[in-house]
């Protein structure tokens, strides 16, 4: 029998128990729509290639990572020095997290400043945005695991910021860190969650995301859908399946020389009794949110100052949450200058404080 | 007749199964639930230590960490020669704080704040001032203890 009978034979074997011909015909169907804002569907797919990059490369760090306070460092120092391509992969897993949380922010406002939000894909904006929440809560517990010093005075200050929730605000501090301080107890905990809880949770949400992406299509700008003309369209398969391939290529080649040249730093490790050193920060991504809480004032109208920072951040993200329910406007298929102009003005603060973060003198 | 006392029985073994299915998922919830939270583990009983350092080892317009149980605590020699010790957790968000001797304050690099030598916040964000413990000295040996 020839190889492509054969080849043929298992083809219809396969479809008659997986149904292959109608996930052929889904595949063959779907039509990406084309116009001058096209370019921005491609960061959602470069962000879930960076994910699953992430999963590849942190199973294999967990073949050397021990998860304690005696033996974190040391077993990720002996990962970075003696272990065959250890600096390799984790200096990948570290810059993938990073430019994962950059394409999924540049992601995320792509669809906030196209309306992508407007019905009927208010779910696929809130599971995005639950998304983005999830990842940030990578970053946060991921960071803390190599325990260094910076890590470990970044999650002294990002735990002890549950504690102004009113009431309980104590008793979910002791929770998160596994006792009252930081500890070997928070490192265990931070652990469980970066490798079991949220991967769980995101996995679920990508799969319901993409779901709903696939169930509605290629969100149109709106100017073209008032217009009501059919967009030019390409078919997803192969045309711009093979797109995608090149912009997760162009993705590794960034990732790969990123990881050899500027390698992940061990730091020196954590010790609870030294005081924090000068120029401390936290990662990028929450600079903004950092160097806010600096500009503080001790209180506001009687409150702390830091209770009233975090209660604006809460009140923001939640509104962040809610944009497609409450942009009326656009729902209509209407102008909605209002949600522009927020858009711009949250993309313009986040920028002005995160590079106030690494300019300003630290001990000024 | 029949009807509602066939009802009256539907709706028990509703109820039945309803508190059931209830109890069940208390049962699964609660225990994962209080598995989280860790066990008390007591306040740190500490109330005075003795320091590893003497006062001499303490220059003026200087300061250093020191164990205080499971807690750090600033030691510092005032300019003008006096020791004071204060808890060395910042009440803003809980870093460990430093003494900056350019300008003679209590500081904490993680947001900025500055505390005076009397502990008290003076600058930043932080909203309260750092708890004083009590030096004393005793021969070579420097005694801290809690309440000032």
């Amino acid at each position: 029998m020839k190889l492509r009978e054969r080849w043929a034979l298992a083809w219809v074997w396969l479809d008659a128990r997986l149904g292959l011909a109608e996930i052929k015909q889904l595949a063959t169907k779907k039509e990406v729509p084309v116009h001058r804002h096209s370019v921005w569907y491609y960061l959602g797919g470069m962000t879930l290639f960076l994910f699953l990059v992430q999963i590849a490369t942190g199973v294999l760090l967990l073949f050397y990572y021990r998860p304690s306070a005696d033996g974190a460092y040391e077993s990720v120092q002996f990962l970075m020095a003696e272990v065959q391509f250890g600096w390799l992969i984790r200096s990948i897993h570290a810059w993938s997290a990073n430019l994962m949380v950059f394409t999924l922010f540049l992601h995320f406002l792509s669809v906030l400043l196209i309306k992508a939000y407007r019905p009927p894909r208010e779910l696929t904006w809130v599971s995005g945005f639950v998304l983005l929440a999830v990842t940030l809560g990578f970053g946060f517990t991921g960071y803390l695991l190599p325990w260094n010093e910076l890590a470990y005075f970044a999650t002294r200050v990002g735990t002890e910021i549950v504690a102004v929730v009113p009431l309980v605000g104590e008793f979910l501090l002791r929770v998160l860190r596994g006792g009252e301080d930081v500890s070997g107890a928070t490192l265990t905990r931070f652990y469980a969650i970066h490798v079991a809880v949220l991967p769980a949770i995101a996995i679920a949400l990508v799969a319901l995301h993409v779901f709903l992406v696939q169930r509605h299509g290629m969100s149109v700008p709106m100017d073209q859908e008032t217009r009501g003309e059919r967009p030019a369209s390409m078919p997803f398969f192969p045309n711009f399946f093979l797109r995608d391939l090149v912009g997760w290529l162009l993705a590794l080649a960034v990732l790969v020389t990123l990881a050899a040249f500027f390698p992940a730093e061990m730091g020196t490790k954590a010790d609870p009794f030294v005081p924090a050193p000068i120029g401390i920060k936290p990662e990028w991504y929450f600079m903004f949110m950092f160097q806010t809480l600096k500009y503080l004032p001790a209180h506001i109208l009687g409150i702390e100052g830091e209770a009233v920072g975090i209660f604006a951040f809460t009140v923001g993200g939640l509104l962040v949450l809610l944009i497609p329910f409450l942009d009326r406007r656009s729902a209509r298929g209407q102008a909605s200058r209002l949600f522009t102009w927020f858009g711009l003005v949250l993309i313009a603060y986040v920028v002005v404080l995160t590079y106030l973060g690494y300019t300003a003198n630290p001990t000024q | 007749m029949r009807t509602s006392l066939s009802q009256t029985r539907r709706r028990f073994v509703d109820w039945l199964l309803g508190t059931s299915l209830g109890g069940l998922v208390i049962a699964v919830l609660y225990p994962a639930g209080r598995y989280l939270v860790p066990p008390a583990s007591g306040e740190s009983a500490t109330a005075s230590v003795t320091l590893a350092v003497g006062p001499g080892d303490v220059p003026a317009n200087s300061g250093q960490i020191f164990k205080f149980g499971n807690r750090a605590g600033i030691l510092l020699r005032t300019p003008s020669g006096e020791l004071r010790a204060f808890s060395a957790t910042c009440t803003h968000l809980g870093c460990i704080v430093q003494y900056r001797q350019d300008v003679s304050h209590i500081w904490c690099a993680c947001h900025n704040g500055h505390f005076d030598l009397n502990g008290t916040n003076v600058e930043g964000p932080p909203p309260r001032p750092l708890e004083q413990y009590q030096v004393n000295v005793r021969g070579d040996q420097i005694v801290i203890g809690k309440g000032a």
